[in-house]
């Protein structure tokens, strides 16, 4: 038993002695470095470290007001951070902002396409902007429209277009200069469960056709779950865990694992705790509870002691624990998903209302 | 991966001008309507304003007996000396160029603002182009559309009975043109500067509004400078629309007026400043702060 577990930790080990050698060949896509910005006596980003690496999915999770939108805004040049600085595809976004700006394709939280103008315009609109030829220009862009699925479209007012309509142009319109790193600010946001589901296959098959980088922030758990290679989560402008989301759920202390037994319960329960790895062991009626890492594998064997000591098991759940229980763990919140998606999107409608009045 | 193209430094201007121009050519209703103004003042009041008619006919003095001719020509005098033609309405004819082309130039502040409301002035600045170019692109905007509505009011005038110097050569209308282009230039810019941190186009709008009306009337659009006021004289020789509507009527009307000189250096030098310190403040505040 200790022998198996120890034989994952081993794994684990090898596995961030690999990664960590990875990282020191491969230059980070992004580095952040201290990056830091104030407003006034607010401070929406604080001292923040982190990398993306090249090719990746990246996800940064946090509540409304966490400094997600900040943080990208940083990445972006589109605000100067207060203190600290980032490199970005090789360019330090203080000092070569132009650099940068080539180098990287945005998507941000607000629709930005031009109303009056027709999707293509907008398109052609961006690529001049980047420089691009316009032989050049128009074949990226019907190539683009294609992968969006938006080609029908084309000639149409941006004004008549749905939301996940408006969502995949403002994608097509970050990748009209083949970006090494493209930046989705809450990509999904407000886009029923369908479209959220619709962008992401794009989100991958743009990864898979160019090898973009993705830098995303989100605050759908499941999305960043889901999606994302590795996650960073944040609140109040700190960065509190980053990992993939299956390390994050380990730090958490691993699956929980539920089993009904027959038997002695009390002997069962003094069996489990003495495990190596297990924790947070609680006993109700004839089932016992606990967290354990890697439970798939941990769980047989477990049995099996069990069953020597001649207490059965009727039925046994192993269940991941979700990213919501990450998240209450690291920021010691809930964060709501469906209330965050609800409250967000009014809160999107009335900006949009607002600007249109 | 990325482009190996070296950006021009003026590059995308055109694109974002093109843009704004294509709205406009689009919708060709707000041009009609942007034009009914000075046409209404043209058509209206211009024709009514009829100060040759007021000096020259009709008027018959009791117990002195002075022949018409010699009231004609008092009167011819006097409307020369004051507006520097008997033609009152051409006189305001050439004030109307100007009158549009402020107006028009004024509006390129609310667009900026809209660009901000609407996030496209954010996806703007996470591309290359020069911050500097978004700027020009909307006095650029402004110049354009300034000259198409004042070409407009113009063949609208000469319709109307507007007489132009009979010995016009095409330079003249070059140089009215540039005189026009240049204050259209300066509005814009200054306007553009304005709004660069708004987001409220209320307060655009009002800014509009408190300042295009004092900016006609105190300039010699309507009337002469030397009727003025001790008080608003001041004012009306450091209003640009003085110098184009002084330019503009000696080389369309052919009255004498001011040094052409001195009122191109007016112009150019409104024009310049005012550029120049939108560019250099669109570097630092247009993006976010």
């Amino acid at each position: 038993m200790r022998n198996r577990l120890s034989d994952i930790d081993l794994e684990k080990d090898l596995y961030l002695r690999y990664r960590a050698a990875y990282m020191t060949i491969m230059e980070a896509a992004i580095k952040a470095i201290n990056l830091t910005k104030r407003y006034g006596n607010f401070t929406a980003v604080d001292h923040i470290n982190f990398e993306v690496y090249y090719g990746e999915i990246f996800g940064f999770l946090g509540p409304n007001g966490a400094g997600k939108t900040t943080t990208i805004k940083m990445l972006t040049t589109v605000t100067r951070p207060t203190e600290g600085t980032a490199i970005v595809n090789g360019y330090d976004i203080v000092k070569q902002p132009a650099k940068v700006r080539e180098s990287i394709g945005t998507v941000p939280q607000e629709y930005t396409a031009d109303e009056d103008l027709t999707g293509w315009e907008n398109l052609m609109l961006i690529a001049a902007l980047y420089g691009i030829p316009k032989k050049e220009a128009r074949e990226r862009a019907a190539e683009l429209l294609d992968l969006v699925e938006l080609s029908y479209a084309a000639d149409r007012k941006v004004e008549t277009y749905s939301g996940g309509m408006r969502r995949r142009l403002e994608i097509a319109m970050g990748l009209i200069n083949r970006p090494a790193i493209l930046f989705l600010d809450e990509p999904t946001l407000g886009l029923d469960a369908q479209t959220r589901a619709a962008i992401w296959d794009y989100v991958y098959r743009l990864r898979k056709q160019y090898g973009v980088t993705i830098f995303m922030t989100t605050h759908y758990l499941e999305e960043a779950d889901r999606y994302a290679e590795r996650i960073a989560i944040i609140d109040h402008g700190k960065i509190l865990a980053i990992g993939t989301p299956k390390e994050l759920k380990e730090k958490v202390g691993g699956d929980v694992v539920t089993i009904e037994v027959n038997g002695d319960i009390g002997l069962a329960r003094k069996v489990i705790e003495g495990i190596d790895g297990v924790n947070g062991v609680t006993v109700n009626g004839n089932t016992i509870t606990f967290k354990v890492k890697n439970g798939n594998t941990a769980a047989p064997a477990i049995l099996e002691t069990l069953n020597k000591l001649s207490i059965r098991a009727t039925s046994i759940t192993i269940k991941e624990p979700t990213m919501d229980e990450v998240f209450l763990e690291f920021t010691g919140r809930r964060l709501r998903e469906e209330e965050g998606s609800t409250e967000e999107f009014m809160r999107f409608r009335r900006t949009v209302a607002r600007a249109r009045r | 991966m990325n482009m190996a193209v070296r950006l021009h430094p003026l590059h995308g201007l055109w694109a974002l001008t093109n843009r704004e121009l294509s709205k406009w050519y689009k919708a060709p209703v707000i041009l009609i309507i942007s034009l009914i103004q000075p046409i209404v003042w043209l058509a209206f009041f211009g024709k009514s304003m009829n100060f040759a008619t007021m000096f020259t006919s009709g008027l018959n003095i009791p117990g002195l007996n002075i022949p018409k001719q010699v009231i004609d020509e008092i009167g011819s005098e006097i409307l020369k000396a004051n507006f520097g033609t008997t033609d009152y309405f051409s006189f305001l004819a050439v004030g109307m160029l100007s009158f549009i082309t402020l107006f028009t130039s004024l509006q390129s502040g609310m667009s900026i603002v809209w660009d901000r409301r609407l996030g496209v002035l954010g996806k703007l600045l996470t591309t290359p182009v020069p911050r500097g170019n978004i700027v020009m692109a909307k006095v650029l905007n402004s110049v354009i559309r300034s000259l198409t509505q004042a070409t407009i009011v113009l063949i609208i005038a000469v319709l109307l009975g507007m007489k132009l110097n009979p010995s016009l050569n095409p330079l003249d209308i070059v140089g009215a043109y540039a005189a026009l282009t240049l204050m259209s230039m300066g509005f814009a810019s200054l306007f553009v500067m304005l709004a660069l941190r708004s987001t409220s186009w209320e307060s655009q709008m009002a800014i509009m509004n408190l300042l295009n009306m004092p900016l006609m009337f105190a300039s010699n659009s309507f009337y002469p400078v030397k009727s003025m006021p001790w008080w608003l004289k001041p004012i009306a020789y450091v209003n640009p629309l003085t110098y184009v509507n002084d330019v503009n009527r000696q080389l369309l009307l052919g009255v004498t007026g001011h040094s052409l000189l001195l009122d191109y250096t007016y112009l150019v030098i409104f024009a310049a400043i005012f550029s120049i310190i939108g560019i250099i403040l669109s570097w630092r505040y247009l993006s976010e702060a």
